[in-house]
């Protein structure tokens, strides 16, 4: 029987503070054993348990696509003792690495679709893994337009600039990038998500909206895509829970019948709207 | 194999005989209490359960999971390894039908359709369960309602009855043959044997009157009971202190803890309850079971409802009745369960 709590022995390759608040860091992960990267074989949307002996786990979104070879990328806001353990870590420390676990977002079905990606703050990771994987060669054909619109506080505090900055250069991604309020160093668009959204108005017909942000930001982009005519069926979001095991046991994940870690962390709204709200 | 007779004058060198090829381990009085315990060739017949339910024989209150090394300049610092498994076969003597009929839902539920969890099945697969059918039940045992009952055979190995001056064993598994066939001279149960057990059953199951029913329960959905508005008074009373997922059977929800002394590092798994408010405190602080009704509603809810949802109709109760005798504010599964029928 293989044990399905034994982390994956990983090496820190790359460290990146990515906000200004300092609060934000992404830590490229490369494999000790080459064949255990053979086994993490992961798609957007799922996520790992980060492994620091004598601190503990936690579950965090995996931000790489699959298409990129050799190593994994996490970001890590700072909030527990294990976070805060794993931003004092240095490039070369050996760390673990579970996973992958959970569902993932329905790329197969969402093709030849439209995809409208609306994302804000640092919950952006899993859908930025999303959209390196619809842009390679092999799989961007099979997608109709792709909108990605994602927000953050301020510049300082949006996630990945430099490869959105690329994404906005290609002509076959529109790329939407905002900012809560006037900035100095800001040129680009100034507005809540949900506003632009709405100001972009893509079309409804044969789409499917992929929705991960803060709460605020949730509740306040659920009535536009509902305007716009998307059904709750082909709205998708990705929940966050407290979580120990990650495979569906230990037993406090779970919104009603289902468990985050294991049946999710990926649900249409259509199945949302039959759950209790416990997340 | 046929039912088998044991005199039960013969008991203890059965239980010796047993000690040979395994670890034996039987009710035992303990300071007012009965707990299971080393044999030693001494068991309780006729108590009626036991305080606490002996899931930790599976599901240890805290189990290593792994150890490493602390050092930070060793090679194989912070590096976890598997603790080598030295299962020995265990056997244990005379647990009542409900907890093992406990085992075979948690079996459901540490091996879902993914994933298998290794330290429930090692200990599951290297234990024979010897039951020991209830003659006579408690007036607070319901378990003939929700799935189980006091001759309930699933999850044993083998039935055992206690006829007076004989116990029948009856063998349920290959298991359970082996195990008999360990223990030597056994006599096969003849007609009569048979009919006193059958007598036994038919006293017991018609002693029990308390029961609860779940064809509403079963028929409304998540969210109809969730919203009901039974759960604030429930909850009114409920001090969230956790006895219930204690002594609960079926209860089988755990942290994960890493543990350093010196150069030693463990990762540690313990019991934990959804009682409990950090069971679901997120990193940030936001809490989505933040009240008591919540956390109450939650217990119920996963035993009466997900559960039976997601694992093919088994209910998460096998109605042992210890949440009932050990709460302390007389907070009864059954009203709770009647009020989530009514």
């Amino acid at each position: 029987m293989k044990n399905p709590y034994l982390p994956y022995p990983v090496r820190i390759d790359q460290i990146v503070v990515e906000t200004e608040d300092k609060n934000l860091r992404s830590f490229r992960l490369v494999f000790i054993h080459p064949e255990d990267e053979k086994a993490f074989e992961y798609t957007p949307g799922q996520f790992a348990e980060l492994s620091l002996a004598g601190y503990g786990e936690i579950p965090i979104g995996i931000a790489s696509s699959p298409t990129e070879k050799g190593h994994l990328l996490f970001t890590v806001n700072k909030v527990g003792s294990v976070s805060s353990a794993l931003h004092n870590m240095k490039v070369g420390d050996v760390m673990g690495v579970r996973g992958p676990l959970g569902n993932a977002y329905p790329l197969k079905a969402m093709e030849g679709r439209d995809v409208v990606i609306v994302a804000g703050g640092f919950a952006v990771t899993t859908l930025r893994s999303t959209v390196t994987w619809m842009l390679h060669p092999d799989h961007r054909k099979k997608y109709g337009k792709i909108y990605f619109i994602y927000g953050a506080r301020t510049p300082g505090m949006l996630l990945y600039r430099d490869e959105m900055k690329k994404w906005q250069e290609r002509d076959d991604i529109e790329t939407y990038v905002t900012i809560d309020r006037e900035h100095p160093d800001w040129k680009g668009l100034v507005g809540l998500v949900p506003v632009v959204l709405e100001n972009v108005a893509p079309p409804s017909e044969n789409a499917t909206a992929l929705v991960c942000g803060p709460p605020i930001m949730i509740r306040f982009t659920q009535p536009v895509l509902e305007k716009l005519g998307f059904a709750d069926d082909r709205v998708v979001m990705s929940l966050e829970n407290r979580m120990k095991c990650g495979i569906g046991i230990c037993g406090r994940c779970n919104v009603g019948p289902e468990y985050v870690c294991k049946d999710g962390p990926v649900f249409t709204k259509a199945q949302l709207n039959k759950l209790p709200k416990e997340y | 194999m046929a039912d088998m007779i044991l005199k039960k004058k013969a008991l203890a060198d059965f239980l010796r005989s047993l000690g040979r090829s395994y670890q034996v381990f039987g009710p035992k009085q303990e300071g007012g209490e009965v707990r299971f315990g080393p044999a030693d060739g001494e068991v309780l017949l006729d108590y009626q359960n036991s305080r606490l339910s002996p899931k930790e024989f599976f599901f240890p209150q805290s189990e290593r999971m792994f150890e490493f090394n602390a050092d930070p300049k060793a090679e194989d610092a912070f590096l976890l390894k598997e603790r080598p498994a030295n299962l020995r076969p265990r056997l244990l003597f005379g647990i009542r039908p409900c907890d093992a009929k406990a085992f075979a839902v948690l079996d459901k539920i540490y091996g879902n359709d993914q994933y298998t969890d290794t330290y429930w099945f090692d200990k599951r697969e290297a234990t024979t369960l010897i039951g020991l059918a209830c003659n006579r039940p408690c007036a607070t045992c319901f378990c003939t309602s929700v799935g189980c009952g006091p001759f309930h055979e699933e999850g044993l190995d083998v039935l055992a009855v206690d006829l007076g001056e004989d116990v029948l064993l009856r063998p349920l598994t290959d298991k359970g043959e082996k195990a008999l066939e360990a223990a030597g001279d056994l006599a096969k149960a003849g007609k009569k044997a048979a009919a006193s057990a059958k007598a036994l059953k038919t006293e017991a199951e018609s002693s029990i009157t308390s029961r609860v029913d779940m064809d509403k329960v079963n028929e409304r959905t998540v969210m109809e009971l969730f919203e009901a508005d039974h759960w604030a008074k429930v909850a009114q009373r409920c001090l969230n202190c956790g006895v219930c997922t204690y002594v609960c059977p079926t209860c089988h929800c755990f942290d994960i803890q890493d543990e350093v002394s010196g150069q030693i590092g463990d990762r540690v798994r313990n019991w934990d309850s959804c009682m409990s408010w950090l069971f679901t405190q997120h990193g940030t602080g936001h809490n989505p079971r933040p009240d008591k009704t919540s956390r109450v509603r939650q217990r119920f809810m996963h035993k009466f409802k997900y559960i039976p949802l997601k694992r093919g109709g088994d209910i998460g109760c096998v109605g042992c009745g210890r949440c009932v005798v050990q709460c302390p504010v007389n907070i009864d599964v059954r009203d709770v369960v009647r009020d989530m029928n009514a």
